[in-house]
């Protein structure tokens, strides 16, 4: 074998002989196991293949009475180890690693001697790929998770993943799995779904889920156990994947080639012979290593993975002071938002306050309302409401805020008006209280500047939804010092957020892009763009949505004030569009049913030199880059990785962009716009 | 309130294969085994639904890590019984299981409860005889109990101080014959229906099954012959004439018979009579002797009533003791027919139903046989016995034996 992979991992294939009451003779069970805990997964390189193939030859040369495929406590096994990728010399070494997992895996469809995969835990990618290959599958109701999500990577499930898959549970089913959740979030199936879809032959308690599986194995061999599945409808194949490709465009517009060569393969699935099919999933998993969309992919996924988890520049965590109580100042939408949320996370009592009783009672209403639903929808469970209901509580009378550890205001955007809730709130507090805003674009340094202990004041910046979106900008003003730092890492991290370290700058690192790549976009329809073409001119990125749905999410009013703190900040590269104002004040709607309102666009007073699709992108693409140098030059976070970050997860920018420095770089919009890369040539790119 | 007292019935029980001290269950937990025991008694009698479980007795000798925290209580949790199933560990060493089935019969017999487990576990590689024990002072410096009752094999060298005509040869005998029945039964397929099979798990091998015994041992007379005798120097005891030190749980299904018949529960024993005796700790073997003449005595039979003997065999000198005592001959064919402890194992605490699911197994193939016992020695000097009767028996001519 001519392949190897130094830093391996190896995944051993470990075989015992059983003896399964009812066999006259024994069976051979390989358990996958690299060695370590469950926190290290199996995966499998060029050694664990190696090691599986050896597995099988010995199991064979044994003449069981089956072979059956099981995997470490938690774990069956998570797919092929993606981090040996970027190190495959070329092509010709990417084929063959398709080749060499479809060559060992072909033992286990290919042998006479009945085969079985005993998923005990997480499968995923080639380990799911591995049991599908088996004749038959038990799966635990215990396992934490099934999918292939090769596509969310910019990869395609090529250890015949695209063959049989859709031959096994149907077309809408794999479309489903292999193509639509790795593109949602990258949503896995619990195992009881699975089973639903015909992916496994019976779901199994965790109890003892190895016994009942042998013990069911021996059934099947016997043939005292019918399996039977549903035959797969071939009159639908052509409809599904129509429709799918459809979508496909619609949300991507061709920027994830990955999810396209999945729509080929699974069309390919439907009659070609097992071999022409593989044969094609090799080919095209060999481009795909060699694309910038799968190196972009794979260096965001370990930005999410790895860097989200250690964020850069956090104090010792040993400086955190603990948090037992949380007041929050204002009892609005936001506010109700994220007293769930600390209180659902932190499991500490949480007051809220307002100016008046009527707005206290409706939000600690709101709160209640969320627990409700979240019980009905079975999401929580009835001990878990009762401790809630009994930790969110509201006051008109801000004394209650005397013993809390942190408050958090999400008062109306104004700097004196904060100014104000702090002088009032620091005669009430303890010293050491942390006291964080959530504010969207004004200075922590301003606001804590008249306080007689400005050291704790934090910024908090959460994106709406709180309660989905992962990312919390934590925003260090001129005087916080580290323990108001350490703590508030401390909690974003009990609230399960990514935190990341933010200069005091104004409108930190999500809004200010967001805001300078609208701005652009504006800026075009103020010259006379048709707000149809500004609205299509990112398309060819792949973004989750064009920029005046954004600008509806975000909400013209916010956008416009948000642009005026960044226009009074950097009035030459922010500009206020009276466009945007005149929407904003409308009231009305960007956007309806994906279509540009037409009533909107007759409020717009604009100029007579329309751009095309292709300058506003550019224009866009270029006010990003200047303004992310910008930001790396100012120190606003530590490194451009943070700014991918950010924008991963707190735009939900995708993985096949990496965040947006990647892009920028393979486009050479950097180079030519600031006059070098934001990151080496393959850190998050081909080397080449 | 008047009461009757409920006829009481062991319905089923089942046990892991044992296994050695640092054998196949080296990885394997404690509370695992018998939760595994407790769930296959719920899967071969599907039609006892499982809230009618309302107690869950579960012995272990060392109560602590996975053989503690309220073991029947966690074990019923995690084997999947509903929530309102309660539980409870209890604790007479070597009885273990066999107190928890009287205790639960007890509980039925005054209509505590209808349905209800009792079982055991012993993981002595995991728990070794001793852990954590703190012996009060008193014991030696008011001289209540000789230091040697606390170190079994020194009380079996003890008991054969006290039976001289036990020889070391004869004991030797009783442990080789002890092995050829019981490889005599795995032939013949009767132990392997009592057996849930366990996954095991090695970081060399991965995973694999516990389906057999793993203490049964090929041997003769002049291989026993050399063993050490680890208690005393020239004793008489070894590692080939008692039980060894082992792996394994056991679990029982007991319910009130007119319940049994309701729920269309096979009726596989019917408690007799049970009776538990303190002995001097020094000599804890002798203890089955005047606990059975105790079941007899409440259950108003003599020894020669009884068709089936279960015995323990902690140790082959103490099983003797008793055959001498009863007058019963070494290799009775009515004693341990299948084989005892020298050849299974004895995970201490767990033991109990062993006994008795081979008791009612016998039961089945001998119905003319209308009374069994099983009984067994305990540390710090006590005995216990149960006395059975077999539901399969038919009057036949010449005696009800």
């Amino acid at each position: 074998m001519s392949l190897t992979a130094p830093n391996e991992v190896v995944t051993r294939a470990l075989l015992r002989q059983v003896n399964v009451p009812g066999l006259d003779r024994p069976a051979a069970l390989i358990t996958l196991d690299n060695g370590f805990d469950h926190t290290k997964p199996n995966t499998f390189g060029p050694g664990g293949l190696t090691s599986l193939d050896e597995a099988i030859s010995a199991a064979l040369a044994a003449d069981p009475a089956f072979i059956a495929v099981t995997g470490k406590p938690y774990i069956f096994c998570v797919g092929a180890d993606i981090t040996g990728l970027p190190q495959l010399a070329d092509r010709e070494q990417a084929l063959e690693i398709g080749r060499l997992g479809h060559r060992v895996f072909a033992r286990l469809k290919d042998s006479s001697v009945p085969t079985f995969a005993f998923v005990n835990g997480a499968a995923m990618g080639g380990g799911l790929e591995l049991a599908l290959h088996c004749h038959y599958r038990t799966l635990s109701a215990g396992a934490a998770a099934l999918a292939l999500p090769e596509v969310s990577l910019g990869l395609i499930p090529g250890w015949g993943g695209t063959q049989l898959l859709p031959n096994l549970i149907g077309i809408p089913a794999a479309t489903q799995v292999i193509i639509q959740n790795p593109l949602m979030q990258n949503k896995m199936l619990k195992p009881k779904q699975a089973a639903e879809l015909g992916i496994a032959d019976v779901l199994l308690e965790p109890a003892d889920f190895l016994e009942r599986s042998l013990e069911w194995a021996a059934g099947v061999v016997r043939g005292q156990v019918e399996v039977t599945r549903p035959e797969v409808d071939k009159d639908m194949w052509a409809g599904v994947l129509y429709f799918a490709r459809q979508t496909l465009d619609q949300r991507l517009h061709g920027a994830v080639p990955a999810a396209y060569q999945a729509l080929d393969l699974l069309e390919t699935a439907k009659d070609a012979d097992f071999a022409t099919g593989t044969a094609a999933e090799d080919e095209a998993l060999a481009d795909l290593v060699f694309s910038e969309e799968l190196r972009s992919g794979l260096y965001a996924f370990d930005l999410v993975q790895r860097r989200a988890k250690r964020p850069a520049g956090a104090p010792d965590k040993g400086l955190a002071r603990p948090v037992t109580k949380v007041g929050i100042v204002g009892a609005g939408l936001m506010a109700s938002q994220l007293a769930l949320l600390f209180a659902r996370r932190l499991q500490v009592p949480v007051v809220l306050t307002d100016l008046d009783q009527a707005r206290v009672d409706k939000g600690v209403g709101y709160v209640h309302t969320q627990i409700e639903k979240a019980v009905s929808k079975g999401r929580m469970d009835k001990g878990t409401a009762a401790k809630l209901y009994g930790l969110v509580s509201g006051s008109v009378d801000k004394s209650v805020f005397a013993d809390a550890d942190l408050v958090i205001e999400a008062v109306f955007e104004d700097l004196n008006v904060k100014k104000q809730v702090w002088a009032e709130l620091e005669k009430i507090v303890k010293p050491e209280a942390v006291l964080a805003t959530n504010t969207s674009s004004l200075s922590i340094t301003e606001m804590a500047a008249e306080l007689e202990h400005p050291e704790r004041v934090v910024g908090f910046h959460f994106f709406n939804p709180v309660a989905v979106l992962p990312l919390l900008e934590i925003v260090r003003g001129e005087r916080t010092d580290d323990a108001t730092l350490a703590t508030a890492f401390a909690v974003g991290k009990q609230l399960k957020k990514s935190s990341v370290l933010v200069k005091d700058a104004p409108a930190f690192v999500v809004n200010r892009l967001l805001t300078r790549f609208l701005g652009t976009v504006f800026a075009a329809v103020d010259a006379g763009t048709p707000l149809e073409v500004a609205n299509r001119a990112l398309d060819p990125l792949g973004l989750p949505m064009r920029p005046l749905a954004l600008l509806q999410l975000v909400g013209p009013a916010v956008a416009y004030h948000v642009g005026g703190t960044l226009h009074a900040a950097f009035p030459d590269r922010f500009g206020v569009s009276e466009n945007l104002k005149r929407i904003a004040d409308s009231g009305q709607p960007i956007v309806v049913d994906d279509e540009i309102n037409a009533e909107v666009a007759k409020l717009l007073v604009v100029g007579d030199q329309p751009l095309t699709e292709e300058q506003v992108r550019q224009n866009a693409l270029d006010a990003l880059a200047q303004e992310i140098r910008l930001m790396l030059d100012e120190g606003v976070v530590a490194e451009a990785q943070d700014i991918d970050l950010c924008m991963i997860l707190g735009a939900g920018w995708p993985f096949h962009l990496g965040g947006v420095t990647p892009y920028l770089d393979r486009t050479g919009t950097s180079e030519r716009v600031t006059g070098r890369r934001f990151l080496p040539r393959g850190a998050a790119s081909l080397a080449g | 309130m008047p009461r009757e007292v409920r006829d009481v019935v062991f319905v089923d029980g089942v046990r892991t294969p044992f296994g050695k001290a640092g054998g196949m269950y080296a990885n394997t937990r404690a509370d695992d085994l018998v939760i595994r025991c407790i769930r296959e008694l719920l899967r071969r009698n599907p039609q006892l639904p499982p809230e009618r479980v309302e107690e869950v007795a579960i012995a272990a000798t060392t109560q602590i890590g996975d053989q503690g925290l309220t073991i029947g209580r966690t074990a019923a949790l995690l084997a999947g019984l509903p929530k309102t199933v309660p539980g409870f560990a209890i604790d007479r060493m070597c009885a273990g299981a066999m107190t928890a089935v009287t205790t639960v019969a007890s509980g039925i017999a005054v209509g505590a409860y209808d349905v209800a487990i009792a079982g055991g576990v012993e993981h002595m590689g995991r728990h070794p005889m001793g852990e954590g024990v703190d012996p009060n002072p008193r014991i030696i410096a008011e001289k209540l109990v000789d230091p040697s009752a606390l170190v079994m094999g020194s009380t079996a060298e003890n008991l054969h101080d006290r039976v001289p005509h036990i020889t070391k040869q004869r004991t030797d005998a009783f442990a080789l014959a002890s092995q050829q029945k019981t490889a005599k039964a795995y032939a013949n397929g009767k132990l392997q229906d009592d057996l849930v099979p366990v996954a095991i798990r090695d970081e060399e091998n991965g995973w694999g099954l516990a389906t057999v015994d793993e203490a049964p041992r090929d041997t003769s007379m002049e291989k026993l012959a050399t063993l050490k005798t680890p208690f005393r120097p020239h004793g008489k005891v070894t590692a080939g004439n008692a039980a060894g030190l082992n792996d394994g749980a056991t679990a029982s299904l007991l319910a009130d018979e007119a319940t049994a018949r309701e729920l269309g529960l096979p009726v596989a024993m019917r408690l007799v009579s049970y009776g538990f005796v303190g002995v001097e700790p020094e000599v804890m073997g002798v203890g089955p002797i005047p606990s059975t003449e105790k079941a007899l005595r409440i259950a108003g039979l003599t020894i020669d009533d009884i068709g089936l003997f279960e015995l323990n065999e902690a140790f082959a000198v103490q099983v003797l003791a008793f055959l001498d005592h009863f007058g019963i001959a070494d290799d009775d064919p009515r004693v341990n027919p299948w084989g005892g402890a020298i050849a299974i194992g004895h995970p201490l605490a767990s033991s109990g139903v062993r006994l008795m699911t081979q008791l009612a197994r016998q039961f089945a193939e001998h119905p003319e046989v209308r009374y069994g016992l099983t009984a067994m020695c305990i540390g710090i000097g006590m005995g216990g016995t149960v006395i059975w009767e077999n539901p399969h028996w038919t009057a036949q001519e010449g005696g009800d034996k």
